[in-house]
C-alpha cells in the first residue's frame, strides 16, 4: 500500500483496472476526459483495449457489445454525453448486459457550465431512459472512495447482469488528495455467471432462483439471440403476457432483493440528531463540516446521513435516520433531486431543501444558514437567494 | 418428402422462428439466404458467426439465422458490433442494416466505421423507404418518388451509398440486386471474405409501402424493374456518357487492401508492452 496524491479521476479509472475491466469505449468531455486518456494508456499494458468512438452513443453501443463479448466494460462522459447514452442503457437493462457508466456531473441543462460541478443529474440516471425499469447508481465522495465505488459498480454489474451507473461530480473528479489504495485480492472481485449446461438447454434470459441468469459471450458455442424487444427466456421477441409479465417481474426482483447489499450509506451521530442532514457526492463534504460547526458553535444536535447509493434509494436508511430528527436537511448540487425522494419517505413539511445549480458548490455556511431558518420559515424551493435572506 | 433447401436448414431456427414477420414477397428474405449460403459455402462454423442488425424490417433478419445473433438499437449496429469485434477478433461479424438505419439515424457510426476500417461486414438492404414504419422518406428514396412523408414527390436527392463507403475510405464496396440472386451470393461471399470493412449493397424494394405509393404494387413489376434498371459495371464503363442517374450499377466497385483496425490494435498492445489475449476460440467441446 503506498501513499500518493491521486485525482478522482484517476482512482476511478484505477477502480476499473482493478476490477477487470479490460474495454473501454468513449468521447472525450469536460471534466471526465482524464478517464478515457488513462484508459488508452493502461489498457493495452493489460492486453485490454480502447476505442474513441465517433460519439457517446457509439461509445455505449460499444461497451455493450465488448461486454457481449466477454469482457468488463466502462465508458466515462457528463452531461451532455449521458444525455446521449440514454436508450442504449435502456438496452443494456432490457438485454441484462453488464457494464459500467462513469458521470461526472457537470453544470447543466444542456452545454450549462462545463467546467463547473453539479450534481443535477440525480433524477436523469433514475428516469433517463424511457420505460419503467430499475437501476443501479452510485455516488463517492472522496478520491478512494471513487476507487472502491467504480470497483463496487462493476461487481454489481456482473453479479445482477446490469448497467451500473456512477455519478461522480466535477470537484470529486478534479480533486487531489492522498490516498493508500487498498490491494484488490481475486475475493473482492465478482465475474458474472456462466453457463453450465449444454448450448441447447441454456436459458441466456431464463428464471434462476437468483433471479440472475448466467451470460454466455459469444464465440463461445451457445449460439442465442439478444434484443431491445421484450423477450422469452432463449431472447426470442414475444407479445405473450405469460412471458413478458415473468420478465418484467424478475428484472425488478434481481435488484430489489438485493437491496441489502446494493444499498449502501455512512452515518454520523444520527442516533440523537434533532437535524439530520442528508447529502452525497462532494456536498456531503460541506454537510460533515457543517456538521461540525454546528455542534462546536451552536450545540446543536445535528446527524448526517451520507448516501453512497442513490439508486435503489436506500429508503429504510433515511426512514429509520429521520424518525427521531425534528427536521431533515438535503443538501446537494441541484435545485432538489434526492430531496424529492426524502420528502416522500419523511413527508414534506419535515425537509427543507439546501441546494442550487449555479455551478458553485454548496458551502458549509449556506448549510448552517438553512438550518437556522425556524420550522415556520421552511420552503418547498430554497433557493441560494431565499435561503440568504431566511438566514 | 425431398426437402429443397440446398443445405442451408440448419443454418434457420426453423422451430421457434418461423413464419418469419416480413410481407409476402418481401425482397429481404433474399438477402438472409444470400448469407446463409455465403456462410455455408465458405465453411464457417455457425459458433464463429455473428449477425448484428438495428431496427426496421431488415433488423428483424438476425432472429429467424442460428447464429450468435443480436438486434440492436435503431442506427447503432455497427457501434454495437465494433465492440464485439474488439472484443472476439476471431468472430466473422456481419451487420444487417436498412437504408434508413445505415445512413439517416447510422449515418455517423457508418461513415467512421469505413474510415477505422474495421473488419465487418456490412450489409445494407435498400428498399428506399422506411418499411417498418410505414413508407416514410428514406436517405436513398429517389427525388421526386412519393412516400408517406412526401406526399406530392421526395425534394431531397439520394444518398449514393457506394460513393458514400468510398469516400469513407471502405476498401471493399460492391452493390447488386436481389433479383441478381447468384450475383449476391458471389459479392456476398467476397465481402464477408474481405479482411476489412467491407460493404455490400443489396438493393431491394418494398412493394407493401413504396410499391404502393409509385403504382408498382406486386413484388414481381418491383422485381422487373431491379431487372429492367440495372446494369453491371463492366458495360456502365463502356457507356460513352455514363449509366443514366436512376440505373442500378452492379458489380465490385472497390476490392483494395488496407491496414484493418484489430491488427493496428494489436501492434498497439504490442508497443504498450501488454501480451495478446488468447485468440483461439474457447468452445466448450463435448456437449454436443
Ligand atoms: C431511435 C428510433 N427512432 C425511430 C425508430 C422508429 N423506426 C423503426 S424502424 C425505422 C426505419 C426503418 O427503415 P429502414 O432502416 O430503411 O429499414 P426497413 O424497415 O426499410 O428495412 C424507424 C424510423 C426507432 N425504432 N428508434
Ligand atoms: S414493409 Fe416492405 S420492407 Fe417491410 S417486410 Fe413488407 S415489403 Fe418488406
Amino acid at each position: 500500500m503506498t501513499v500518493q496524491l491521486l485525482q478522482g479521476n484517476r482512482a476511478c479509472a484505477l477502480g476499473a483496472l482493478a476490477a477487470g475491466c479490460r474495454f473501454f469505449a468513449g468521447y472525450p468531455i469536460t471534466p471526465s476526459s482524464e478517464i478515457a486518456e488513462i484508459m488508452a494508456r493502461e489498457l493495452p499494458k493489460l492486453g485490454g483495449k480502447f476505442i474513441q468512438m465517433e460519439d457517446e452513443i457509439a461509445s455505449i453501443a460499444a461497451i455493450i457489445g465488448a461486454s457481449v463479448g466477454g469482457l468488463k466494460v466502462m465508458t466515462a462522459t457528463s452531461g451532455p454525453g449521458f444525455s446521449l447514452m440514454q436508450e442504449n442503457i435502456g438496452y443494456a437493462v432490457v438485454a441484462e448486459v453488464p457494464c459500467v457508466v462513469i458521470n461526472v456531473m457537470r453544470g447543466g441543462p444542456s452545454t450549462g457550465l462545463p467546467t463547473s460541478p453539479a450534481q443535477g443529474d440525480v433524477m436523469q440516471a433514475r428516469w433517463g431512459t424511457h420505460g419503467d425499469h430499475p437501476i443501479i447508481a452510485l455516488a463517492p465522495a472522496t478520491v478512494l472512495e471513487t476507487f472502491e465505488l467504480t470497483l463496487a459498480a462493476f461487481n454489481f454489474a456482473e453479479k445482477f447482469r446490469t448497467p451500473v451507473l456512477v455519478l461522480m461530480d466535477e470537484i470529486v473528479g478534479h480533486m487531489r488528495e492522498k490516498v493508500a489504495l487498498p490491494e484488490v485480492g481475486v475475493s473482492q472481485i465478482v465475474n458474472r455467471e456462466m453457463p453450465t449446461v449444454p448450448p441447447e438447454w441454456y436459458e441466456p434470459f431464463g428464471n434462476p432462483p437468483s433471479d440472475v441468469p448466467p451470460l454466455a459471450p459469444f464465440g463461445e458455442g451457445y449460439r442465442y439471440h439478444i434484443t431491445g424487444l421484450l423477450h422469452d427466456v432463449r431472447g426470442f421477441p414475444t407479445s405473450r403476457l405469460d412471458e413478458i409479465q415473468p420478465w418484467i417481474d424478475r428484472v425488478f426482483r434481481k435488484i430489489d432483493n438485493n437491496r441489502d447489499e446494493i444499498c449502501m450509506w455512512d452515518e454520523d451521530g444520527i442516533d440523537d440528531a434533532r437535524v439530520l442532514l442528508v447529502a452525497y457526492g462532494s456536498t456531503a463534504r460541506s454537510a460533515r463540516q457543517a456538521l461540525k460547526l454546528a455542534r462546536a458553535r451552536y450545540g446543536r444536535k445535528v446527524g448526517l446521513l451520507r448516501l453512497k447509493t442513490l439508486w435503489p434509494f436506500p429508503e429504510e436508511a433515511v426512514e429509520r435516520a429521520a424518525e427521531n430528527a425534528q427536521r431533515v436537511v438535503v443538501a446537494e448540487m441541484n435545485l432538489g433531486q434526492i430531496a424529492l425522494e426524502v420528502e416522500r419517505l419523511v413527508g414534506r413539511s419535515k425537509v427543507l431543501r439546501v441546494g442550487r445549480a449555479d455551478g458553485q458548490m454548496v458551502t458549509p455556511e449556506q448549510i448552517l444558514d438553512a438550518m437556522r431558518a425556524s420550522p415556520e420559515q421552511f420552503t418547498r424551493r430554497a433557493t441560494p437567494a431565499r435561503v440568504q435572506r431566511e438566514g | 418428402m425431398q426437402r429443397h433447401d440446398q443445405g442451408t436448414y440448419e443454418y434457420l431456427r426453423h422451430h421457434k422462428r418461423f413464419p418469419h414477420l416480413w410481407c409476402a414477397g418481401c425482397g429481404i428474405g433474399i438477402v438472409m439466404g444470400s448469407i446463409v449460403r455465403s456462410v455455408q459455402n465458405l465453411e464457417l462454423n455457425q459458433d464463429d458467426v455473428a449477425i448484428i442488425s438495428g431496427i426496421g424490417c431488415t433488423g428483424r433478419m438476425p432472429v429467424y439465422m442460428d447464429f450468435n445473433t443480436m438486434h440492436t438499437t435503431h442506427g447503432r449496429a455497427l457501434a454495437f458490433a465494433t465492440g464485439l469485434k474488439l472484443a472476439r477478433p476471431e468472430m466473422e461479424i456481419i451487420v444487417v442494416m436498412g437504408d434508413g438505419d445505415a445512413l439517416a439515424i447510422g449515418g455517423n457510426h457508418f461513415i467512421h466505421a469505413a474510415r477505422r476500417n474495421i473488419d465487418l461486414t456490412a450489409v445494407i438492404v435498400n428498399n428506399n423507404i422506411y418499411g417498418m414504419t410505414g413508407g416514410q422518406s428514406s436517405p436513398t428514396t429517389p427525388l421526386d418518388a412519393r412516400s408517406a412523408t412526401a406526399p406530392y414527390g421526395h425534394i431531397e436527392p439520394p444518398f449514393p451509398i457506394t460513393d458514400l463507403a468510398m469516400a469513407a475510405g471502405a476498401p471493399f464496396v460492391a452493390r447488386s440486386t436481389v433479383y441478381h440472386v447468384t450475383e449476391l451470393d458471389k459479392l456476398m461471399e467476397q465481402a464477408v471474405r474481405k479482411k476489412g470493412f467491407a460493404v455490400l449493397e443489396a438493393v431491394s424494394y418494398c412493394h407493401t409501402t413504396f410499391g404502393r405509393a409509385n403504382d408498382l404494387k406486386s413484388p414481381v413489376a418491383m422485381m422487373r424493374l431491379l431487372k429492367d434498371k440495372s446494369i453491371p459495371l463492366q458495360a456502365a464503363a463502356r457507356l460513352e456518357e455514363g449509366p443514366d442517374p436512376d440505373q442500378i450499377v452492379r458489380g465490385v466497385f472497390r476490392d483494395d487492401d488496407r491496414p484493418e483496425y484489430t491488427e493496428l490494435y494489436d501492434k498497439v498492445i504490442e508497443k504498450a508492452h501488454g501480451t495478446l489475449p488468447p485468440r483461439k476460440r474457447k468452445v466448450r467441446r463435448g456437449w454436443v
